[in-house]
């Protein structure tokens, strides 16, 4: 099984030990992985703000990088989010639209299409689990708490597989962390704010560390807590469920 | 350049200097979402319920002009007046017109956000009218002049202190006593008076019914039964969009709307209205202003459904930090983010952008309405037509610029010009740079991801 390895710009630039853990993980689980190098983005944080029509440049560069790939796999659900919601390339529309329909989150590969049952790996700690979003509400990754269904979470379901974690839900269980791309920077206030209280019911629950699907998510965390001089740490579910 | 009159974020950065009061907020209302929580999961059939309610309503948008015109039928039929407005000012003329017609100079109003919206208020009392908002949050904030912050809870921006300053001002109570007992039966007494000498009751509509050309208005301070029964006149506004085909379909809505709202199974009062005692008269405004151009566009039709439970409000996490003011729009929230634009555009633009696109909108939504989807496609629209400032412009225009070459994003990558594009502050310095403010910006790496795999895969 081939799996295209889509690897998020902010990833790419800032986290690139994530990269590393998703194409090692995925090598363990027996795929065989492509990284194409010409990636860059997938156009999101411009389409978030309202540039979707800007993003012509990037989807061109996208469908041509995984062009033919069976699996394209990315260890962030806002981005695949994006891709399933949004990639066009009138040139190669087709194609655009069988990596639509092709691209997985991690975690969702993991659980839907390669079954995983159990992972070699250990992480004696204590883990709050930060509910992305465009993961949950989005690509449907796990039970939200406004609908009325049975619970899921695929993300948990793997971590779950991981020897010694505790892992640990806070109050308001998936109340969005406040990143939301740019608008990050352009309504700061109410961003941070947001940030401070998951930071805080993280605290209470005494994590060692926060995990989630979107490194986005966990990197406006991790600058609160840092700035805080809080000992928690963030750290990608693919880099537990590789740990050890 | 074009900039937002009053900016969302703006307000809410300085909502944000309070910190108790932000506190307060929040978890208020985040009370009220557990609530409807609740009250939603004692319902086993509630998505069900939800489906059914949106699909109600896709289907009476969809033949709203046949519904109008036998609503307004049946409604003659029962002896009542029917107007037709095309906007704000036409619905203010009309009701003012009823309101001279009948040599009246005092009126009480139960909540209606349509007349908010149209500015009701104002116009009457340029008019020489007085009118009396008998809402009690309504009238704490008519009181201190401002707008309701939250479209069932209007005063809920306020905390016990502040209303008791107001009523020490206007009723005269004991400074400084917040009894929240002593508070509303002084307002009680001050209404009563105002509802038995008023001869005009305004009421807004929670539905319409196409065949028997009733209106239900739905209260839980019985408000709007008290201000129609004193009165002789009764002045009901709606918007076009507050049609239902038949009273069977009711239970449907009134089974949601107060659960979603506040999490009780049912309001207090549902007063369905269908004709005038004998010697007093009803009349009925409908008012377009802008719903059918929100109509004809595909995109933002299903706004429409809007039952105005308030529960996207209660959820909203940006909403609950930063209150509804900040949304200078009658109805604020993510609900007024989708219609506000439609309304005024250049007032309205940086509305869209007050939400991180969460979703939670649109799963508590009773009528389903796909909320956070709307925010975005908003923010396509308005972009491409040019409401937004010229430095965002150029960020994003240097980036999709840059994303679009792999060589320029690489090159771009090892020097802190990526980082500059990608975080446009990248600078340790708080003025110029937002998310320094209250947070340390990520550690760059020594490599890249890419040039890891280039150097240890390839
Ligand atoms: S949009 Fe939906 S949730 Fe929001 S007020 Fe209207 S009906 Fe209620």
């Amino acid at each position: 099984m081939t799996v295209g390895l889509f690897i998020p710009c902010y990833i790419d630039q800032f986290y690139p030990q994530v990269g590393i853990a998703s194409l090692e993980l995925l090598e363990k689980l027996g795929c065989r992985v492509v990284f194409p190098t010409k990636q860059t983005c997938c156009g999101q944080p411009m389409a978030n703000s309202g540039f979707d029509h800007l993003s012509e440049g990037c989807n061109k560069n996208f469908v041509n990088n995984f062009e033919g790939i069976e699996y394209i796999v990315c260890p962030s659900g806002s981005c695949t989010l994006h891709i399933k919601e949004h990639l066009h390339y009138k040139e190669k529309e087709q194609e655009a639209e069988r990596i639509r329909n092709n691209v997985y989150e991690l975690s969702e590969f993991l659980v839907d299409v390669l079954q995983v049952k159990n992972v070699q790996a250990k992480f004696p700690y204590k883990v709050g689990f930060h509910s992305s979003c465009h993961g949950q509400r989005g690509l449907h990754l796990s039970s939200m708490s406004e609908t009325m269904q049975p619970a899921f979470s695929k993300p948990e379901f793997l971590l779950n597989m991981v020897d010694g974690i505790e892992i640990s839900h806070t109050e308001r269980v998936d109340e969005c962390c406040g990143f939301g791309g740019t608008f990050s920077v352009f309504e700061e206030a109410v961003s941070a704010r947001m940030g401070k209280d998951r930071v805080a019911a993280h605290q209470k629950n005494n994590v060692s560390y926060i995990t989630g699907v979107d490194m986005s998510c966990l990197m406006h965390l991790e600058g609160i807590l840092k700035r805080q001089r809080s000992d928690i740490k963030v750290m990608h579910f693919a880099e537990i469920l590789n740990h050890g | 350049m074009k900039e937002a009159i009053i900016n969302h974020a703006q307000s809410a950065k300085q909502f944000n200097t309070d910190e108790a009061r932000v506190n307060w907020h929040d978890e208020t209302l985040w009370m009220v979402r557990s609530k409807r929580d609740k009250a939603a999961k004692s319902v086993e059939e509630w998505e069900t319920l939800r489906s059914l309610a949106s699909s109600v309503k896709e289907h009476t948008l969809s033949n709203l002009n046949e519904y109008l015109i036998e609503f307004e039928k049946q409604a003659n039929k029962n002896g009542v007046k029917v107007y037709w407005a095309a906007d704000a000012k036409e619905h203010n003329e009309i009701v003012l017109k009823i309101i001279n017609e009948e040599k009246i100079s005092k009126v009480v109003k139960s909540k209606s956000m349509l007349t908010e919206e149209c500015h009701l208020n104002k116009y009457l009392e340029q008019n020489g009218i007085e009118v009396v908002d008998t809402d009690l949050g309504e009238r704490i904030v008519q009181f201190r002049k401002e707008i309701p912050s939250h479209i069932v809870l209007p005063a809920i921006h306020l905390k016990k202190s502040d209303v008791s300053e107001t009523f020490n001002q206007y009723l005269g109570t004991e400074k400084n006593n917040t009894d929240p007992q002593y508070l509303t039966s002084a307002a009680r007494v001050h209404l009563r008076e105002k509802f038995l000498s008023s001869e005009v009751a305004i009421t807004g509509v929670n539905f319409a019914i196409a065949e028997t050309g009733a209106v239900v208005v739905c209260t839980n301070e019985g408000n709007a039964d008290m201000g129609v029964h004193a009165a002789r006149v009764h002045i009901a506004s709606m918007g076009i969009e507050k049609i239902i085909p038949k009273a069977n379909h009711l239970g449907i809505f009134l089974r949601l709307l107060a659960r979603s709202a506040t999490g009780q199974p049912i309001t207090t009062y549902s007063s369905h209205y269908h004709r005038a005692r004998e010697g007093a008269s009803m009349h009925i405004v409908i008012v377009d202003n802008g719903r059918s151009r929100q109509l004809a566009n595909e995109n933002f039709r299903n706004s429409l459904k809007c039952i105005r439970c308030g529960a996207c409000f209660n959820t909203c996490p940006v909403y609950r930090r930063s209150s509804g003011h900040s949304y200078h729009n009658a109805i604020a929230g993510p609900i007024g983010s989708v219609l506000a634009p439609n309304m005024d555009k250049q007032k309205n633009y940086d509305l869209p952008f007050a939400s991180t696109l969460c979703g939670s909108c649109t799963n508590v939504c009773p009528v389903k309405i796909n909320l956070h989807e709307q925010l975005w496609k908003w923010r396509q629209l308005l972009t491409e037509e040019g409401y937004v400032s010229v430095g965002k412009k150029m960020m994003m225009k240097i980036m999709a610029f840059v994303l679009s070459y792999p060589l320029l994003y690489q090159i771009a990558g090892k020097s802190a010009r990526f980082a500059l594009t990608y975080f446009p502050f990248m600078l340790k310095i708080k003025k110029i740079n937002p998310w320094y403010v209250n947070r340390e910006m990520p550690q760059a790496p020594k490599q890249s991801f890419t040039s890891w795999y280039i150097q240890h895969k390839k």
